[in-house]
């Protein structure tokens, strides 16, 4: 004890303690705060063995999740892979909630477990903070309460309507959730807890004060003549308020047989997936800042002295394992690592910042040289995704660095042709393609609910615009359609529009099927 | 300061739930890919296969994906080492163009298979049948005995000694008795031994000697006294019979393959056959099967015969009959076994031997037959025309009217390898009690 507090080390050889780990805390947090100027919310960090890890895996990383099989089946997939020795588990895991919550593996030695404190406790922290799409779009606040809410709520159906029943519309509902987020209209606030309960009640009051006599009634619409009854259609469609590119949205609110209950389950899904939207389309800035974090501040430690030589070799060892990008002709290439990219760029604005070169000067007239890398990056952090942050600040330099080149790939030619490479000519090409490429909005097919027959068939339209010709793969869009179909009561059919000339590409329909 | 909370004790099978639920989808899944399978022909694999790959229809978790082989596409690749603009490459196998955004997990995830073994299979292949009547209710003495271990007795024959327990027995008393070891005995003897060969003694050790002589003696009386292994130590493995319900059941199957039966009639014969012989040896331990072959004469063979030799002839079926009546009297006393029958046949008989076999069947075997399925293996085209009419061939007409008699009778139809199945099920699908029918 004595020679370590003399030495200034924070921690000594490999094991670790909670006084080790609150040490490590607290100077990770003086750095942090003071000298980047991070924003984060409160910590809480859970240490969890490995099985507890595969399980949060296995439940798309929150600490409270529903029950559903193909949750189990993750498990099993990666418990498989796991023990085969083919991957290897994550060091941490983060969650954006407030208390932000930081899975810690007891595996970890006791430097790396300052490294994923540094990552996930302030890198991912902050940006879940600031980044102004979380702000937006999440709710880090009421999350989890909503979360013990949804599983709980679940469970009830269960009991009450049984397994299938209520597997059946997650299943259905699930296949849809890519198809459950508003994009570009920003969702409603999470309700509080006393409202959800208060709608919980009524519905319960509903349902018991419900008297069968009510439905023997006849309906008034069925003497009404036609042309009020057209008119009343047609109102219901600007009701309606089509199109609609949310689809669990419009069948939660507009399904012709869906129960409350059921309802209730899709919008639960809905919200999940919503709550997941951010996180995707800021993968690489959001493991970027992380990683430029926990460089940083790693390395101010460091230079402390607080940090020894041999736990710093073994830091340097996972962090560049962590940014390593292969080349495209290399067997270990997946794609381009965002931890790579990202880490790459911040550094690459943190350079500019202070040494700006000449071509730096002409293309970032804004921020070259300004000398205030903090600030800088506090501000991309804050005020980007992935698309514009590509936009804004992938120097030359940077596409040289990575030697990127652009490949352009038509399913009609036999051959694939390089259009642009690293040079003079194809900087711009190669930054707007790689921006294009992280958006995750032009990514996705484009698919949205035009019309509703409520008249004749009950036909549910779906419009999908199709950007450069993808089409949909057949089996998968015939069986998402069957949960569509599922979900709506009748028939769904969906038509292909070339977004570019408005030419019908395909129709399909579950009545076929 | 941040709140540190140590997790691990926490229960660990978060997902033990939904893991579950997987695996009961799975077997569903399983279940109906397994019949599937037999529909499409390949009853003889069901035995052979080891393992059923986890169908993907049930586990798998649709959603609108961009199809691969069509529009244009843009790729940013990392790491160019020598491209310039406007160079031409042919299309990469499996994309390496692909650039990982679906060549990662996604299909690795759907490659995901679930093996189940023979015994798994045959298992959800064979759930809820079995045979009907299986007990005859006046047959005590057929009651079997099996040799059951329980535990240990103090008496019993040799062969049955446990020795391990036996030489812990022995070993206990030894050290409770204090008998003396072996190489306290020869310690004292070494002593004596080294004494002894002094040539000349003082008087001390003269007297150590003798000490030494007679503590040596007393040892070796202590030693004969308690005995290395004594009958209290010996423990037996006992056995307990344990009556078996009687189960004694013989299965008569009976084929044509005659002349008339083409290709395709002794195929779905078989098949039929083969279905059965798994189902019977799989469900019943100790069933006796006899097979029966008949053209013009019936005989019977082994198991090898019937399923693959060839012969050919004409077609008298009473004579498969009367060579079951004759195998029944000479080795399977009714009031002894319980007996069943499956016969499969085209139907096809020579001209007034018919309703002799109906005769056979309703004045003999029936009185001794616990169950006797008929399958008639018909053209594909005829089944329109019967359908479920009770016209038809001879035999099939003259086994309506033992069927419309006898209730432990039961006949049908069988044009597809797809029929074999359901038509399996339904002769043999548990019932909920005895004689149901009728």
């Amino acid at each position: 004890m004595a020679r370590r507090s003399s030495s200034g080390l924070l921690f000594d050889g490999s094991d670790w303690n909670f006084t080790t780990l609150s040490r490590a805390y607290d100077a990770i947090e003086t750095v942090a705060l003071d000298e980047m100027g991070l924003d984060v919310y409160p910590n809480q960090l859970e240490i969890i063995s490995s099985e507890q890890m595969l399980d949060a895996y296995s439940s798309v990383g929150m600490p409270l999740m529903y029950q559903h099989w193909s949750f189990g089946k993750r498990f099993i997939f990666e418990d498989h892979l796991y023990r085969k020795g083919q991957r290897g588990l994550a060091y941490e895991l983060v969650i954006n909630s407030n208390p932000c919550i930081t899975y810690l593996m007891e595996e970890n030695t006791m430097a790396m477990q300052a490294l994923v404190t540094a990552h996930a406790a302030f890198g991912h922290n902050h940006f879940f903070k600031n980044n102004y799409l979380f702000r937006q779009w999440t709710d880090a606040g009421s999350i989890l309460s909503y979360m013990d809410f949804a599983k709980k709520y679940i469970a009830k159906c269960e009991e009450r309507h049984g397994l299938r029943a209520v597997e059946a519309i997650l299943d259905s509902a699930h296949a849809l959730m890519d198809q459950g987020v508003f994009r570009y209209r920003r969702p409603p606030r999470l309700s509080s807890e006393k409202v959800r309960e208060r709608a919980r009640e009524r519905l319960e009051y509903e349902e018991q004060t419900y008297s069968d006599l009510w439905r023997t009634l006849p309906l008034a619409t069925e003497n009404r003549n036609p042309e009020e009854a057209e008119r009343d259609a047609s109102e219901r469609k600007k009701v309606l308020n089509l199109p609609e590119e949310n689809l669990l949205y419009f069948l939660e609110k507009h399904s012709l047989i869906l129960d409350p209950w059921q309802r209730e389950l899709l919008r639960i899904v809905r919200v999940i997936a919503q709550y997941f939207y951010p996180q995707r389309q800021t993968k690489v800035m959001n493991e970027g800042c992380a990683t430029f974090v926990h460089y940083t501040i790693i390395n101010r430690l460091f230079d402390q002295g607080r940090i020894s030589e041999g736990a710093m070799l073994e830091l340097l060892k996972s962090h560049s394992n962590v940014v390593f990008q292969p080349a495209f002709d290399d067997s270990r290439f997946p794609g381009i690592n965002p931890y790579a990219l990202g880490f790459a760029m911040m550094q690459d604005i943190e350079r500019m910042c202070m040494e700006p070169t000449a071509e730096d000067r002409d293309w970032f007239p804004s921020f070259a040289g300004n000398g205030d890398w903090q600030g800088t990056l506090l501000d991309a952090w804050a005020n980007h995704r992935d698309e514009s942050f590509m936009l804004q600040y992938l120097s030359p330099a940077m596409i040289r660095k990575f030697r990127l080149f652009l490949l352009s790939d038509r399913a009609t030619d036999s051959y694939c042709e390089v259009s642009a490479i690293h040079n003079e000519r194809g900087y711009s090409r190669i930054r707007s393609a790689l921006a294009h490429s992280y958006d995750v909005g032009a990514r996705q097919p484009d698919i949205q609910v035009i019309d509703v027959d409520l008249l004749g068939d009950r036909q549910l339209r779906l419009q999908h615009n199709v950007k450069n010709g993808i089409l949909l793969e057949e089996s998968t869009r015939d069986a998402t359609l069957g949960h569509i179909r599922h979900l709506w009561g009748y028939d769904v059919s969906l038509s292909g529009v070339d977004a570019g000339t408005g030419a019908a590409l395909y129709e399909c329909s579950t009545a076929q099927l | 300061m941040a709140n540190f909370i140590d997790r691990r004790l926490n229960p660990k099978d978060k997902s033990l739930g939904n893991r579950q639920r997987f695996l009961n989808r799975a077997r569903e899944e399983l279940k109906r890919a397994i019949k599937e399978q037999v529909k499409s022909d390949r009853i003889a694999d069901v035995d052979a296969a080891h393992g059923v790959p986890m169908p993907k229809r049930g586990a798998g978790e649709p959603t609108f994906q961009p199809a691969s082989g069509s529009g244009a596409r843009e790729y940013i690749l990392p790491g160019n080492k020598e491209y310039m603009a406007g160079d031409k490459l042919s299309r990469p196998q499996g994309g390496a163009g692909g650039s990982g955004k679906g060549a990662g997990r996604g299909e690795s995830e759907d490659d995901f298979q679930f093996i189940l073994s023979r015994e798994e299979v045959l298992d959800l292949f064979f759930e809820d049948l079995e045979l009907p009547d299986m007990v005859k209710l006046n047959l005590k003495e057929t009651v079997t005995y099996k040799p059951h271990r329980v535990g240990f007795s103090t008496a019993g024959t040799p062969t049955n000694i446990n020795v391990g327990r036996t030489m812990r027995n022995s070993f206990g008393r030894r050290i409770a008795l204090q008998r003396p070891s072996e190489a306290a005995v020869k310690a004292i003897a070494d002593k004596i031994a080294i004494l002894e060969a002094e040539p000349n003694l003082s008087a001390q050790e003269r007297r150590r000697l003798q000490a030494l002589r007679e503590e040596l003696e007393q040892l070796e009386r202590r030693r004969r006294r308690i005995s290395y292994v004594d009958p209290v130590d010996i423990r037996f493995n006992r056995f307990e019979r344990q009556p078996l319900p009687n189960a004694s059941a013989v299965m008569f199957c009976l084929m044509d393959v005659s002349a008339s039966m083409g290709e395709r009639e002794k195929d779905l014969a078989k098949r039929f056959f083969v279905l059965l012989h798994l189902f019977l040896t799989r469900r019943y331990e100790r069933i006796d099967i006899v097979f029966i072959r008949h053209t013009d004469e019936a005989r019977e063979v082994d198991e090898e015969t019937f399923f693959y030799s060839k012969q050919s002839g004409g077609t008298v079926v009473s004579t498969a009959l009367e060579e079951m009546l004759r195998v029944i009297e000479e080795r399977y006393p009714a009031h002894l076994w319980n007996i069943y029958a499956a016969q499969a046949s085209d139907g096809d008989n020579i001209s007034g031997d018919s309703e002799r076999c109906a005769a056979l069947l309703r004045d003999h075997l029936m009185r001794l037959c616990q169950y006797y399925a008929y399958v008639e293996i018909i053209d594909e085209r005829e089944t329109e025309i019967f359908g479920a009419t009770d016209n038809g061939t001879s035999l099939w007409r003259a086994y309506r009217t033992v069927d419309g008699e006898v209730p432990n009778f039961q006949m049908t139809r069988i044009s597809r390898p797809a029929d074999i199945y359901p038509v399996f099920r339904k002769l043999f699908t548990r019932q909920p009690a005895m004689r149901t029918r009728k």
